[in-house]
């Protein structure tokens, strides 16, 4: 019936975007390599990072957790690019392999945390009266202790793992579902969700075909400016030995403190893994500034950028 | 006014009395408790029941609670569960480094930022401002962990020098407490800086195109004057609410830095507490932390109202 129509034409203008970005994916990408140069160069660390972790096992000359014993803390050579720590392992091998630990966990903590935050804001504006109460002060309470101590605290609980460490940094999201929930409260007064219920429309329907559609946007963006805090907070569980476990390669793990000793010797150790975690962070944080901007501007100041990953 | 605090503070209490709930049963709800641990590792009794009944976990579950939670009222913090010693004696030890540090971090990030945004934002569009912006951002990304670890390592190898990484408290020897502090305080408070840079220079351009601001110009005032007296003093006010909202970054970076530098302040006590699966020390840090940044937030907000007398709480 109408609804659909509805929904396309008296889309407001506080939820639709102001110029959706024309042509789709190409109109966007074209875009942000126009107007946003630093976005792009993002975009370029972004692309290379991801190359690395999905063809990790051609770039790498070495598995990331074969020693080499009698060639233990070499420095840059032919052979071993960025070094060697101190069983002998290849640094740049354990880099490339990196790369895809933290990209896997990452890619799959931010999606569980659009769903998560999606869930709960979406509900928590669309229903209110009690439930939202409830909901928000449960947030609250998340809100307001250091996100890294309480995974810390999860993370002891279930044990060190890559699957547990992707679960729980799910929940970073649910700070940004206050930004949803706001979101769906200008929402739900607009006439098109009244029409979709005037015809009978079930609450999971208007949920689904009418409110979901509406935040997209801001759900893409929200995880756009998670992926570096979340690639952060990662980095800093496995450094403090709550994060991935070993024998996988994390860079956070890579600084721990435990090769610190070997560092002062071999300080090739103590640079490179951090370069390419900075290197990364720092792409997904320009991107998701550009990309914020490029679909909806007035999403400015609802954090990216502006927080850490501690 | 007062009915606004009266009302934030019961909010507050909630917001902690939730935090205490969660954090109490998640603990309870999941096995691999630290009676095995006890029982396996160290022989420390009998049997498990034994245990048990030596630690109070015997009783329900909501029994339990109700004890740490109440004992919470009367400044018991309850008992570490491995050496006995109350988590109150424990933590009034441990409780200043991790202020020092925050305070080094807070004062530090705050100094060196506000002015840096304010430059960025008078010298728009130059190259100062884009060099300036672009350390800010890149700020942002230079993870605390990597820093410290730098500074810890490098510096021995090429100059001979390490910095101290032997506590000495304040009261002792002030001055070479501060030797020891001052590092890794300013390393906490460095990711904070690009947050802050950001929103000075936001703010300052959306007050500048304000109309009041026309009419400075237009008076023929200072540039100067119009800068300082008229437009940063306004674009500062949501700054602050930033600085709020940085609390629990700010915290959770002194477990990091305390761990590398190896400071005895909370953060490290919660490490060793998660790595014996002493889970009591643990929930009342992070509680505390929880009640630092609420109280923070709502002192935050209260300065609004004194910054900006538009605002008023009814």
């Amino acid at each position: 019936m109408a609804v659909e129509g509805t929904r396309a034409q008296g889309a407001p203008a506080a939820t639709r975007l102001p110029r959706r970005a024309r042509g789709g994916f190409i109109g966007l990408v074209t875009r942000l390599f126009t107007e946003k140069p630093l976005g792009a160069v993002g975009a370029v660390i972004v692309m290379i990072m991801l190359l690395m972790a999905v063809f990790a096992n051609w770039i790498a000359p070495y598995p990331y957790d074969e020693p080499h014993f009698s060639d233990a803390l070499q420095g840059s050579s032919l052979s071993y690019f960025l070094g060697t720590d101190f069983i002998g392992r290849d640094l740049f091998s354990r880099l490339v392999h990196g790369a895809r630990v933290s990209i896997v966990v990452a890619l799959g903590s931010v999606t569980l945390g659009s769903i998560l935050a999606g869930l709960i804001g979406i509900t928590s504006g669309y229903m209110g009266g009690k439930f939202d109460t409830l909901v928000q002060r449960l947030v609250d309470a998340w809100m307001s202790v250091p996100p890294l101590l309480l995974l810390l605290f999860v993370m002891s609980i279930l044990g060190p793992s890559t699957l547990n460490v992707t679960l729980v940094l799910g929940l970073v999201a649910i700070r940004e579902s206050r930004v949803l929930r706001g979101a769906v409260l200008a929402l739900k007064e607009q006439p098109f969700v009244e029409a979709a219920r005037v015809n009978g429309a079930t609450t999971l329907r208007i949920l689904v075909r009418h409110v979901l559609p509406n935040v997209m946007v801001p759900i893409i963006i929200l995880a756009s400016l998670r992926l570096g805090q979340v690639i952060l907070i990662e980095a800093s569980l496995s450094f403090l030995g709550y994060g991935v476990p070993p024998p996988f390669p994390s860079w956070g793990r890579m600084l721990a403190s435990e090769s610190r000793t070997y560092m002062e010797i071999a300080p090739w150790l103590a640079i490179w893994p951090g370069v390419f975690l900075s290197l990364t962070v720092f792409g997904w944080n320009v991107l998701g500034d550009a990309l914020r901007d490029l679909l909806d501007p007035r999403m400015r100041g609802t954090g990216g950028g502006y927080r850490s990953g501690s | 006014m007062y009915r606004f605090v009266i009302r934030r503070l019961m909010l507050a209490a909630l917001t902690m009395f939730v935090v205490s709930v969660l954090t109490f049963f998640m603990l309870r709800l999941i096995p691999g408790d630290i009676v095995d641990l006890m029982l396996s590792d160290f022989g420390y009794a009998a049997d498990r029941d034994a245990i048990l009944r030596e630690l109070g976990l015997h009783k329900p579950f909501y029994v339990q609670f109700g004890e740490w939670f109440g004992g919470l009222f009367v400044g018991d913090l309850g008992q570490s569960l491995w050496t006995g010693n109350t988590v109150t004696h424990e933590l009034g030890r441990r409780y200043p480094v991790t202020l020092e540090l925050s305070i080094i971090a807070l004062v530090v990030s705050i100094v060196l930022s506000i002015p840096i945004g304010i430059i960025t934002a008078v010298r728009q569009d130059t190259w100062v401002d884009y060099a300036l912006r672009s350390v800010s951002i890149g700020l942002v990304a230079v993870p605390i962990l990597w820093i410290g670890t730098l500074v810890v390592t490098l510096p021995a190898l090429f100059f001979g020098w390490a910095p101290p990484l032997s506590y000495v408290p304040f009261t002792e020897d002030p001055i070479k407490n501060l030797s020891v502090m001052a590092l890794p305080g300013v390393i906490v408070g460095i990711p904070l800086m690009g947050g802050t840079i950001r929103m000075t220079r936001a703010m300052l351009l959306e007050v500048v195109r304000q109309d009041y601001i026309r009419t400075a110009w237009a008076k023929g005032l200072q540039p100067r004057t119009i800068w300082y007296r008229h437009a940063v003093r306004n674009a500062l006010i949501p700054v602050l609410t930033l600085i709020g909202l940085q609390i629990p970054f700010l915290l959770g970076g002194t477990v990091i830095i305390e761990q590398i530098f190896n400071l005895p302040g909370m953060g490290i006590y919660m490490l060793q507490s998660l790595q014996n699966r002493d889970y009591v020390p643990a929930q009342t840090i992070i509680l505390t932390f929880a009640g630092a940044t609420v109280l923070i937030n709502l002192v935050v907000d209260l300065l609004y109202g004194v910054l900006d007398p538009r605002i008023k709480y009814a």
